[in-house]
């Protein structure tokens, strides 16, 4: 029989990403029967929690905070050892001292977002009416939703202007609700990689990532918790067809090539024969390690659903009328899942509404995941508009680079 | 265009050899009150932006380089990555007080089209060009039989960003075609001072290195 290996399942048992769903490795704030978050579907969510990492200090006139939003696969740990996995920070490359978001000069918060599995409310929590995990019972969140509660994690925290609000991917996507919903509270925004509303493409890609989930036996209708199993293959799957999209062509070729992985020879089977099948089989069991599967449901629905110019009559522009945040719209050349033209609508909006706006293509082959990874020139971008907020902000941002 | 186009002397004016700023700039800033709302299209590394907004105007800029964009961002201004023969059409009517167009207009595609977007975006234009009506531009035809090449204009006909030169004479005369008033208008010679208001047009368009006017929308019918 022709050899084949399946996913390998994860090390981390399903137990330990249960304790970080109700009890992180975070700060948590909670929020009672009497503060629900209320939820574009109608249902108000209480009790929830929320949680978050804080790097640096906030100093006294409360106004040099900037909130992280996280991308999809990502959480609130961005400059410090991630509690599951042990590895460095998704971020660390951009946060800390002497970096762009400079923790000497800048308080910095992240949050997991709501629908989240890091800690803050979401379907791999405990529902407090069952005992159980929320699965499938969890309502459907929106973007806004995400945006809502962190906004009231703010109020928790009694800061009531963020000098910035900087993501990428569906942190861009919040970065641009945050300005549609609470312009006063944004001084600045920096949303990069990202789109005023998912496109066809991008649903058709999440669906196709759900659809794998929700064909592994293992779901059982999001009910695996209870049954002591977990959908590992089927979000594999979908994780690895997502990684494709967040790569390119041109930085996959450069990477792998054909090249082959341990073997001179072709194997005639189904194995990993070339390092790029190997990548993307590595790719998807490291995320089940750390992600739970109803999670993925959830947070790639919330991005489908997300269309700002649907909530302001079809016209984007509408949506930031008289806003005087300052925006610093980044996009990557080689990004197809979120490309330049995306970003261009949002920057002709933009001026449509006369915000004070700058945009930057910046040129690399490294595809959507770009903003993660080294790429100086927008790391030089991101410092100088920080700089230049904090300036016209009053903020002493003279130290360092 | 590149930002080293922009910057050097390649496809503009001399650096003001006194002084921080380019007379050109400086004449610009003059026409300029504070308090208005300013698009610079072509704004290189954003030196005139950035000198407008020290005088306490509220400016914008779209520059075609990405290394003149980084440039403009990383000096705090609100520069976006753009083209002035693509995305003029983006912006609304009457968006800002005063469009400029600096030492750029010889380079679009369609300078026309251009010039009438900026007086639907702005209120009033100001824009900058070399005058190849300039003495030293004819003589070289004249007389050595090639395109010319000067110290402010020193590409070869085949490398250079500027597709569609024109004199003082014949801008004038495009403006009076798509019907727009000239409110002011100064040519500066070859060291960047003004040539004097009182003398005739055809030495203006003689001896005026570049010009720079100061446009707005001409009277309904005209």
């Amino acid at each position: 029989m022709t050899n084949v290996t399946s996913i390998s399942s994860p090390s981390i048992h399903s137990e330990d990403r249960a304790h970080e769903a109700d009890h992180p490795t975070s700060t948590v704030a909670k929020f009672g029967i009497d503060q629900p978050l209320k939820l574009d579907c109608g249902i108000d969510l209480a009790p929830f929690q929320i949680a978050y990492q804080t790097y640096g200090e906030l100093n006294a006139d409360r106004s040099n905070a900037i909130l992280i939003c996280h991308a999809l696969t990502l959480d609130q740990h961005v400059a410090n050892v991630h509690p599951l996995t042990g590895k460095a920070g998704w971020w660390e490359i951009m946060v800390g001292p002497d970096r762009p978001l400079d923790t000497e000069k800048y308080f910095i918060i992240c949050s997991n977002v709501i629908g989240g599995c890091m800690g803050s409310t979401g379907p791999a929590s405990t529902n407090p009416a069952t005992g159980n995990a929320w699965g499938l019972d969890f309502p459907v969140i929106t973007i806004p939703d995400m945006v809502r509660a962190q906004a009231m994690l703010l109020d928790r925290l009694e800061i009531e202007t963020l000098l910035c609000v900087i993501g990428g991917s569906m942190g861009g996507m919040q970065v641009l609700q945050w300005t549609a919903a609470y312009p006063q509270r944004v001084f600045s925004a920096l949303p990069v990689a990202c789109s005023t509303r998912h496109s066809a493409q991008n649903i058709a890609f999440h669906e196709l990532g759900r659809q794998a989930v929700m064909a592994d036996p293992e779901w059982h209708h999001g009910r695996y918790f209870e049954l002591n199993t977990h959908p590992h293959r089927g979000l594999a799957v979908a994780r690895m067809a997502g990684h494709i999209t967040y790569l390119s062509d041109a930085a996959l070729h450069r990477k792998f090539g054909r090249r082959m992985q341990d073997r001179d020879l072709p194997t005639f089977s189904f194995d990993a024969d070339f390092q790029v099948e190997s990548y993307l089989r590595y790719q998807g069991s490291s995320f089940v390690e750390r992600f739970d599967a109803n999670s993925y449901l959830y947070l790639t629905r919330a991005m489908d659903y997300f269309d700002i110019a649907a909530d302001h009559e079809g016209v984007l522009a509408q949506a930031f009328r008289g806003i005087k945040t300052r925006f610093c719209v980044v996009s990557f050349t080689s990004d197809w899942l979120f490309p330049t033209s995306e970003s261009r609508a949002l920057v002709h909006a933009l001026n449509a509404s006369s915000a004070r706006v700058s945009f930057a293509e910046i040129e690399t082959d490294r595809g959507h995941d770009a903003f993660l990874l080294d790429v100086p020139e927008f790391f030089d971008i991101a410092r100088a508009f920080l700089q230049s907020a904090g300036k016209a902000r009053g903020l002493d941002t003279s130290k360092g680079g | 265009m590149t930002l080293q186009e922009q910057t050097l002397p390649l496809g503009g004016v001399a650096p003001d050899r006194t002084g921080k700023h380019r007379t050109d700039h400086l004449m610009v800033a003059e026409m300029i009150p504070a308090g208005s709302k300013v698009l610079d299209v072509g704004c290189g590394d954003g030196e005139l932006l950035q000198l407008l907004e020290s005088r306490g105007i509220d400016g914008r800029g779209i520059e075609i380089s990405r290394e003149g964009v980084n440039r403009c961002v990383a000096r705090g201004l609100a520069v976006v990555q753009g083209d002035a023969d693509t995305d003029l059409v983006n912006y609304p009517d009457d968006a800002f007080d005063y469009v400029i167009l600096s030492q750029t207009l010889q380079a679009t595609r369609q300078p026309k089209v251009v010039l009438e977007n900026l007086l639907r975006i702005g209120r009033r234009a100001i824009v900058s060009f070399p005058n190849f009506g300039f003495w030293k531009m004819r003589l070289q035809l004249l007389v050595g039989g090639h395109m010319p090449r000067t110290e402010n204009l020193p590409a070869t006909w085949y490398d250079t960003p500027n597709i569609h030169f024109c004199t003082i004479k014949d801008f004038v005369q495009l403006c009076d075609e798509i019907n727009v008033k000239m409110e002011r208008a100064v040519a500066l010679d070859l060291y960047g001072r003004p040539v004097p208001l009182t003398l005739p047009w055809w030495v203006w368009n003689m001896f005026g290195e570049q010009g720079v006017f100061l446009l707005s929308r001409g009277g309904v019918g005209k």
